[in-house]
């Protein structure tokens, strides 16, 4: 095995540590060799802070005239620790942290967290079906929100505002969905480990109903605005090209391989939360290029308004916590007329009559539940492909090790493979289909 | 049963493991949470009951030893198809001249899930192997995971890779260890191209280096920040919080009670 | 008596502060600084329900040279920092910063290696907005406390003098830590 350094720089130990030597020659004659191999080329940095839409990513591009010779990524300037934060907080409180990471896919990411956890816990099948099928029913509704981001900042950055004003209008009507749910428009932390945080309030199945109704009709406006476009046409098709070889290779999963004409979805493949009892198509293109994933991914909003009918239909009442009261802790608690989250059952049964159930009251607060040795995999098929946790233990509290294999962050390793050969503008269409999410992809 | 080569130094001779448990005569002992077999990798030592750190021991229980261990090496058969991947694995290890029990440190079926423990001098072929046999075919890597252990001596940097195969719709795991001292495993681009910045970014979290890898450098981290902020010796970094007439410290700086 | 009796009808008189004020607090051009979460609500904010054109604050410019209002909206890392300094740096003044949500206003729940404990140790801070995110309502609430700011602002000599008021002020302020009271 070689002993190779990253850096080449030359290195010197002093008392002072190490001190680097780096040498690249006079900055003059740099320049000047430079300007004499070729006058026509520039490199362009974009970002990270820029007009277009997908946070703080930079792209390094070297042209020549509108020609993309080279292009790479500069990332890691939303990183945040949060796999570092998460060894610090219990397993339930994971969750608030995991809902952070790819912030328009939060159901996304708590679920393939709970469903590591849970794995880990050995309780899969505690479960209660209530709460998976309203896992299912929030994540296909998250699918919706996703892909409707993801068109109106796509199209917003064609310069085609319409298409984001629309996209966003709808995205509204789902926000209010989880509003009501959850309490919160983003950043929900209500899957948790074993279940949920609480039950769907009342009110919360009729209004699902009127938004699919509604839906069902906002829909079509995307395919009579922007499906047969001659302008949007022009500018997508062709555009962003990567072939079922280079997304293997590229581990692309996600839009980006269906639109390569592989109909690999985990959903269908590897079912968790029992997706293999609903009926719904896995849309494929085989283009190839961004045009081909805009399509997939309107049609696969249409797939998931119809998983969200199944579930209304399945739903009914039950527990939405497994049994185990440790695990279960938190979603004992009931909404009290202050509005906060306080059962008073509770309270009187820990402080009037039980001294242990006082004291497992105070532990698990204190320290949280306790999960076996060992470690786990879970993943799930979020919007932007395959979102996989690989979850530690050591049987603490809390977790040894977190980490997120963040489809946005694979993927975007693609964009130099799509842009490199094109033209400059062509850039943005082709990050905009990959539809890379900065919070996924530093964490 | 016991490996000793994973066990590392940590072994208690006496199989009572120190705190008067004996798994061969207590058989609710294997559920206890540090004694999941007494074969696996001890990663901890724990001591005490609730593992409050700071301050006299209060509770009597402050005597008490454990340690972590990983799940350990499992027998065959492993059930399933784990066994079929492990025997074309071997098989086609031996057809390429190798020794299947040299790559193959030991196998870890836990939870429904196998994993490969591959000597690190071995980890390319393999990775090869897996993804080109037609009976294998582990068409997908979904990216490395770095995992430091600073309690497994000589094993304290572990490298975790997911692969998936989509035309056997099956997932394996590969885990390769290299001590602190000698943080290199060989790197898995020429095989998956995928894991370029998947070990840019263990490589600036942990400081696992991967051997022919076309650039490793720093990728989330600003390039000229010091240290591996993921491993466990580095502190979360956190500041106090100043309130009215109090102040809370950062969640590391806190009692824990894990 | 004043030059009021002196006027036509149909005038107005003001101060220059309060007419430059009036003409800046109508006119502010935010720049696109979305990070993270909260970029999000900001264009949520924009977009068709919540209309942030009702308030003259629609057209977000994608250099800094054209913006004179930066919305932090999100974490700032490490790595993020200087950049950020840098797109303050190149915005033309009078120009203001609303911190957006807790993660800028002082690093929120990521207390931890990478991220900036509160973009006040970077940029000087107008608006403190907090939210984990914040709802467009209460950006929208942010934004006209800012509006409200830059119409009372003052102007040459009194701006030196707010300044050297306010300075004083803060470095006679009572450090937190001293204050007594509820953890509030």
């Amino acid at each position: 095995m070689s002993t190779q350094t990253p850096s080449s720089a030359s290195a010197r130990e002093t008392t002072e540590g190490t001190v680097y030597t780096v040498t690249g020659g006079d900055w003059d004659e740099v320049v000047q060799s430079a300007a004499r191999a070729d006058d026509e080329r520039l490199i362009v940095n974009m970002g990270p802070q820029h007009p277009s839409t997908h946070g703080v990513l930079r792209l390094i591009l070297e042209i020549e005239g509108e020609t993309v010779t080279e292009a790479r990524c500069g990332i890691g300037y939303l990183h945040t620790g949060i796999e570092k934060n998460l060894e610090y907080r219990t397993w339930t409180q994971g969750t608030t942290f995991v809902t952070r990471m790819d912030y328009l896919t939060p159901f996304f990411n708590e679920t393939a967290y709970c469903l590591a956890v849970e794995k880990l816990l050995g309780i899969e099948d505690e479960v209660p079906d209530r709460a998976t099928i309203i896992r299912v029913l929030l994540m296909e509704l998250n699918r919706l929100s996703s892909h409707l981001v993801c068109i109106a900042t796509g199209g917003m950055e064609l310069g085609a505002t319409t298409i984001m004003i629309y996209g966003f209008r709808d995205r509204e009507l789902i926000l209010d969905i989880y509003e009501l749910i959850t309490g919160l428009r983003m950043n929900h932390a209500y899957i948790r480990p074993g279940g949920l945080a609480q039950d769907l309030p009342p009110g919360a199945v009729d209004q699902i109903r009127e938004f699919v109704k509604k839906m069902k009709k906002n829909l079509p406006e995307y395919d009579k605005l922007a499906t047969g476009n001659p302008i949007f046409k022009a500018r997508m098709q062709d555009i962003g090209y990567l072939d079922l070889a280079g997304c293997m290779a590229l581990g692309a999963t996600g839009p980006i391989l269906r639109s390569a004409g592989l109909p690999h979805d985990l959903r269908k493949a590897q079912p968790y939360c029992g997706y293999e009892t609903y009926d719904f198509e896995i849309p494929t293109a085989d283009t190839c290029d961004a045009y081909g994933r805009f399509l997939v991914r309107l049609e696969e909003m249409r797939q998931s308004l119809a998983i969200i009918e199944q579930c209304l239909d399945r739903l009914q009442p039950g527990p939405v916590m497994v049994a185990d009261k440790k695990i279960a802790w938190p979603a004992q608690l009931a909404l009290g007329p202050d509005g906060l989250g306080n059962s008073l059952d509770h309270i009187k049964k820990i402080m009037g009559t039980s001294m242990e159930a006082l004291i497992h009251h105070f532990k698990l607060v204190t320290e949280g539940f306790r999960v076996p040795p060992g470690q786990a995999y879970a993943a799930v098929e979020s919007p932007k492909g395959e979102l996989g946790v690989h979850v530690v233990s050591d049987g603490g509290t809390r977790p040894y090790r977190v980490h997120f294999r963040d489809p946005s962050f694979t993927n975007l390793q693609a964009m130099a493979a799509m842009c490199e050969g094109g033209q400059v503008a062509d850039v943005i269409v082709a990050v905009a289909s990959i539809d890379p999410v900065m919070g996924g992809v530093d964490r | 049963m016991s490996d000793a080569k994973s066990n590392g130094a940590n072994t208690p001779g006496d199989g009572a493991n120190g705190n008067g448990v004996n798994p061969e005569k207590d058989l609710g002992a294997a559920n206890l949470p540090g004694m999941r077999g007494d074969h696996g990798e001890e990663i901890r030592v724990q001591r005490g009951m609730f593992g409050a750190n700071n301050g006299g021991d209060t509770s009597g229980y402050g005597g008490l030893v454990r340690s972590v261990r990983l799940p350990g090496a499992a027998t065959r058969p492993y059930g399933g198809w784990f066994d079929e991947v492990a025997d074309e694995l071997e098989g086609a290890l031996e057809e390429q001249g190798l020794v299947p029990g040299n790559a193959i440190e030991k196998t870890v079926v836990d939870r429904g899930e196998v994993t490969f423990h591959i000597e690190r001098e071995y980890l390319v072929a393999v990775a090869q192997t897996l993804r080109d046999d037609p009976a294998l075919r582990f068409e997908l890597c979904t990216g490395v995971s770095g995992v430091h252990y600073p309690g497994d001596k000589g094993r304290e940097l572990h490298a975790v890779y997911h692969l998936r195969s989509i035309t056997h719709n099956r997932v394996i795991r590969l885990e390769v260890s290299a001590p602190d001292a000698d943080p290199h495993v060989p790197s898995l681009v020429p095989v998956y191209p995928t894991n370029d910045w998947h070990e840019r970014e263990t490589y600036d979290f942990f400081g696992l280096i991967f051997d022919g890898h076309p650039a490793l450098t720093r990728i989330m981290m600003p390039d000229d920040w010091q240290g591996f902020p993921q491993r466990k010796d580095y502190p979360l970094g956190g500041i106090p919080v100043e309130y009215k007439g109090a102040q809370i410290p950062a969640p590391d700086q806190r009692r824990s009670y894990s | 008596m004043g030059l009021e009796e002196k006027l036509p009808s149909g005038f107005l008189l003001t101060t220059v502060e309060q007419a430059a004020g009036w003409v800046r607090k109508a006119s502010v051009f935010p720049a696109t600084f979305g990070l993270a979460c909260c970029a999000i609500e900001m264009m949520t904010t924009g977009a068709g329900r919540y209309d942030l054109a009702r308030f003259g604050m629609e057209v977000f410019r994608g250099s800094p040279r054209q913006a004179d209002l930066m919305i932090v909206a999100g974490r700032v890392s490490q790595k993020m920092a200087p950049v950020l300094r840098q797109v303050y740096d190149q915005m033309p003044s009078p120009k203001w910063v609303i911190s957006m949500g807790v993660c800028a206003s002082s690093g929120g729940m990521f207390n931890n290696y990478a991220i900036v404990q509160g973009v006040d140790h970077i940029v000087p801070v107008d608006i403190y907005l907090p939210g984990c995110p914040p709802r467009p309502e209460m950006l929208m609430d942010a934004i006209l406390k800012l509006h409200h700011k830059i119409q009372t602002s003052k102007l040459g000599v009194n701006a030196e003098e707010a300044a050297r008021e306010a300075e004083e002020a803060a470095l006679k302020a009572l450090p937190t830590i001293e204050m007594k009271g509820l953890l509030r």
